[in-house]
């Protein structure tokens, strides 16, 4: 049995200007220790996503169709006290800015110690003695001390491992994590990366990783889903994917990467032209033509479903060209 | 292209206009109230300056539809023998003149002090703030006291009656401006370290232009939302002024003297005079304030850009 | 060589951050003393910037880029030390005197969401520089202008006359770079043109600024913290640390054989994409505030290979052994330890 599975989920907003379809059509599933990697753009539903899983859609969103299973139990269907007991707990979530997750008034100890004993009935010295072993977890140097202090007394890096650490405090199966290096540089994005492969190994968990950024899922994830507005248009392993992207999206966005990507002659980036269209805004059919350099008749009035590649079972991609080979022509 | 522009803003200012229907009933009251008050001459009755239509003997007459009530005065004469409705209609104008123009003279010191103090910042930003708090410190009680003092010394009694109006404008005026120098010397705090301002210092124009061409059209949200939370402010202030006795002489009454020479009746049983212009003052502060709350919320960026 | 475009020397600049007065006085040892806390921002930068060449500067954050940006194009006067504009000193000229330079650099910042005066329209964005600078066009003039630069930047000049709010972000940029190219600038610094773009936005963004650079022989300063970016389009590279330059060399020198080993951690920290996993370069240690700097090499808390030399001598940037075009702060490296 799968840890997480999604299957067919929908999410729309119902706005004054109508309702808007933000999520369509999504599944997945995760493993236990297994990484995968939610890639795409701002605005291509990747938080959202998140957010579906741990049944926080906040209104006027909601989930309109679909079911997501954790360890083969409905969660969408759970009343919000049932969720508790899985939010925070089993699942657990790591944000993009440390500082907005910590509260400034509070000493880390403290906030450790209320995590912990909002989900078991804890004694304030044990639950300390837990804060303490989590925090060496993510290699915080003489923890026991650091218990007393306050976010501001932290660097950026160490706050994100304190976020973590207070994420890891309840043992849970799943950590989803949005953006987390983001707001980091790129030395101290480095010892985060390694850290979440440790722990994914080290404590048997899934990770779910949300991100923009090409290069981290590549270093962090096994596996990945690629998304544009709001659908997943290719997920296949990270290698398969970084190797050889099938999508012409996935594609033009490796080749994009700056350091990465192909140059032409006059040290120019290959880039995708246009921009994401907005949720109001998608184009009829394939919902990337009119950016797509190989679009053809069909791409503009047929939608392409994700398909299985032939020879590789954990391949899929929507396009309709994905294997006669758009790049032939 | 204004137009486009604003066109886009009125749909959803008129979109949250409409859905709100504490916003339309408050706006349509208040629009009956300005009204009202704009054209009192024509809508009223009588003229209650007109001293020689006034008879005395038609003092204290209660409203029409009670005992003793007399059908030419709808709500009753107060104890000059004026017809209270009319009197009511003309005080009204005298207390809206009073509201908007000490809202505009507020504006007018406010914005200029509180644009220079968060812009230039340092020791001009210190200076000014400080007298700001010494302005705050004297409630415009005080401020009132001393220039009514004053003026009616220089001028004499006599001519009080034609210069009130303006007199009450200065001194209200004079008393509020630290809130605007306040609101919006915060929101010159908050927008002369963004990137634009950078960009306009960046091809090299002076600070005057910046400050007036660039920062000023940004900051004026606020100032919108407590322009009308200070109308309503103001109007009050003037209605405590003249219930005091610092304000319009009986013989011109604005609201608030109205209520004033009503009171000493109030036992005797002539309530009437003090309680209609005061439920007009009620309602007329309370529609106000209640669309001062519906712009902010609609002008709150947060919420709007969200 | 040609004269150089732009030259800073010895560039100094602190931030007195100690407030009032009376938040200055402090206790020391039973007396009352007062004492100013400072920001050092930028330490002793000097560089010089060749006329079409980029110069990129990289560092993480807090490490002085950006005010030293804003330090070159005079947003901010120095504490000591001088800018050069074509060999004349501008850091000491009134806003007056200053104005002839102000039309040859102009600025491209980070956020087109803040860069952009939400209340003009792109019109009146555009025209503002031209107007104030170039007084004597007429209206058909000024429309021409405004137009070639629309259509260079790629957004459509019949757009003139919308207003921030009804452009995404990539187009903001594009409106904002247009700005700064409206009067024909020689010199640009550009401060994190694309950190706040999407990826696919990035490589437009940067292939416009080749683009314009080619097409007008622009020089520019450009300032990221992603060094990925740098090795499209600077041709050298100055690493920042703490407000001091570590290494400054021409950018395939500096990836193919970083010397100072700050450059070195930083370079192993960039992800890549073909799935060979590398090793990153772990760093010791925080890093110091820039109010209480170490002593010595400024590196030297976190380096490996820090001994007493470095922690009580400060490295100069000096020509490296092997190549003159290289410039290295490093004791270790200079002494041919690492």
């Amino acid at each position: 049995m799968q840890l997480l599975e999604v299957k067919n989920l929908e999410v729309s907003f119902a706005l004054r200007q109508g309702d808007l379809v933000a999520l369509n059509d999504i599944s997945f599933s995760l493993g236990k220790k297994e990484r995968l990697g939610v890639v795409g753009e701002s605005g291509a539903g990747k938080s959202v996503t998140g957010f579906a899983v741990i049944n926080l859609i906040s209104k006027p969103g909601k989930i309109t169709n679909g079911e997501i299973l954790f360890e083969g139990k409905r969660l969408d269907t759970l009343s919000e006290k049932e969720m508790r007991t899985i939010r925070g707990n089993r699942i657990s979530m790591i944000f993009q800015d440390p500082m907005m997750t910590l509260n400034p008034v509070l000493t880390i100890g403290t906030q450790m110690v209320e995590t912990l004993q909002a989900h078991r009935k804890i004694s304030q010295k044990e639950a300390e003695a837990v804060a303490v072993k989590k925090l060496e977890r993510v290699h915080i140097p003489s923890p026991a001390r650091r218990l007393s202090q306050y976010p501001h007394e932290f660097s950026g890096g160490m706050r994100q491992r304190i976020i973590i650490a207070i994420a890891l405090l309840t043992d849970p199966s799943i950590i989803i994590a949005d953006e987390p290096t983001t707001a980091l540089d790129v030395t101290i994005q480095a010892e985060i990366m390694d850290l979440l492969q440790e722990l994914c190994n080290s404590e048997d968990m899934g990770l779910m990783l949300i991100t923009h950024d090409l290069g981290v899922v590549a270093e962090v994830t096994e596996r990945v889903l690629v998304m544009y507005a709001g659908k997943i248009i290719e997920t296949a392993k990270t290698s398969d994917l970084v190797s050889n992207p099938l999508h012409p999206y996935t594609r033009g966005l490796m080749n994009a990467l700056p350091g990465h990507g192909t140059c032409d002659t006059a040290n120019r980036l290959q880039q995708i032209p246009g921009t994401m269209p907005n949720l109001t805004e998608i184009a009829p059919g394939c919902s990337f033509h009119p950016r797509c350099e190989h679009c053809q008749d069909i791409c503009s009035s047929e939608v392409p479903q994700l398909r299985k590649i032939s020879g590789n079972d954990s391949r899929f991609v929507s396009c309709h060209f994905a294997e006669e080979g758009w790049q032939n022509g | 292209m204004q137009t486009k522009r604003q066109k886009i803003k009125d749909s959803y200012l008129l979109y949250s206009f409409r859905r709100d229907k504490v916003a339309i009933v408050s706006a349509t009251i208040l629009a009956l109230f300005l009204f009202a008050a704009l054209f009192a001459p024509m809508l009223a009755p009588y003229d209650p300056y007109d001293v020689t239509s006034i008879d005395i003997m038609d003092a204290e007459i209660p409203p029409s539809w009670m005992e003793g009530g007399e059908s030419r005065f709808f709500l009753g004469t107060d104890i000059m023998g004026r017809d209270l409705l009319s009197t009511m209609l003309y005080g009204l104008r005298i207390s809206v003149a009073i509201g908007i123009g000490a809202v505009f003279l507020q504006a007018f010191i406010g914005i200029a002090i509180g644009l220079a103090s968060g812009y230039l910042g340092g020791r001009v930003d210190a200076v000014l703030m400080r007298i700001a708090d010494v302005q705050l410190s004297f409630s415009t009680l005080m401020v009132a006291i001393i220039v009514s003092a004053i003026v009616q010394v220089a001028f004499g009694v006599g001519r009080y009656e034609q210069i009130a109006v303006p007199l009450l404008i200065v001194i209200i005026g004079i008393a509020e401006w630290p809130q605007y120098a306040r609101t919006v010397r915060a929101s010159v705090l908050g927008e002369k370290n963004k990137e634009y301002v950078e960009a306009a210092r960046v091809i090299g124009l002076d600070s005057k232009r910046i400050m007036f061409s660039h920062i000023l059209p940004n900051t004026l949200s606020p100032v919108l939302v407590i322009s009308t939370v200070q109308v309503a402010n103001a109007v009050m202030s003037e209605a405590a002024l003249s219930f005091l006795g610092l304000g319009m002489p009986v013989s011109m009454p604005s609201i608030g003297s109205l209520i004033n020479a009503g009171f000493e009746y109030i036992f005797s049983g002539a309530w009437w005079i003090t309680f209609f212009p005061a439920m007009l003052l009620i309602v007329f502060i309370l529609v106000i304030n209640l669309l001062g709350d519906w712009l902010r919320d609609v002008l709150n960026p947060k919420l709007y850009k969200g | 060589m040609a004269e150089a475009i732009v030259t800073i020397d010895n560039l100094v600049k602190y931030f007195d951050i100690s407030g009032g007065f009376l938040e200055q006085l402090q206790f020391d040892s039973g007396k009352i003393v007062r004492r100013k806390t400072e920001v050092k921002a930028v330490n002793g930068v000097s560089f010089s910037i060749q006329p079409g060449e980029t110069l990129a500067v990289v560092g993480e954050s807090g490490c002085g880029k950006s005010t030293l940006a804003r330090t070159v194009i005079g947003l901010y006067p120095p504490t000591s030390g001088s800018v050069y504009f074509k060999g004349e000193r501008i850091d000491t000229l009134s806003p007056q005197q200053m104005l002839p330079y102000r039309k040859q650099m102009q600025m491209i910042f980070q956020d087109p969401y803040a860069s952009l005066n939400p209340r003009k329209s792109v019109r009146q964005t555009l025209e503002e520089p031209i107007r104030f600078h170039m007084g004597t066009l007429n209206k058909g003039e000024v429309e021409e202008r405004m137009a070639h630069v629309m259509e260079q930047v790629g957004v459509n000049p019949g757009w003139k006359d919308r207003f921030p709010h009804e452009f995404s972000g990539g187009q903001r940029q594009r409106i904002a770079i247009a700005r700064s190219l409206v009067i024909d600038p020689l010199f640009v610094v550009a401060d994190e043109p694309v950190s706040a773009l999407d990826v696919s936005i990035q490589a437009q963004i940067l292939n416009l600024l080749m683009d314009a650079q080619e097409e007008r022989g622009l020089t520019y300063l450009f300032i990221t913290h992603d060094l990925s970016v740098v090795r499209h389009i600077a041709a050298r590279v100055a690493v920042m640390y703490l407000g001091t330059l570590c290494e400054l060399a021409p950018t395939s020198e500096l990836y193919s054989t970083p010397r100072h080993p700050y450059t070195q951690a930083l370079l192993s920290a960039i992800p890549v994409l073909d799935g060979k996993k590398k090793k990153h370069i772990k760093l010791a240690g925080e890093i110091p505030t820039p109010i209480n700097l170490p002593t010595g090499c400024i590196f030297h808390g976190r380096c490996i290979h820090a001994d007493d030399r470095c922690r009580s001598e400060i490295p100069e940037l000096m020509e490296s052994s092997d190549s003159s075009e290289v410039l290295v702060a490093c004791h270790g490296v200079a002494e041919g330890r690492i």
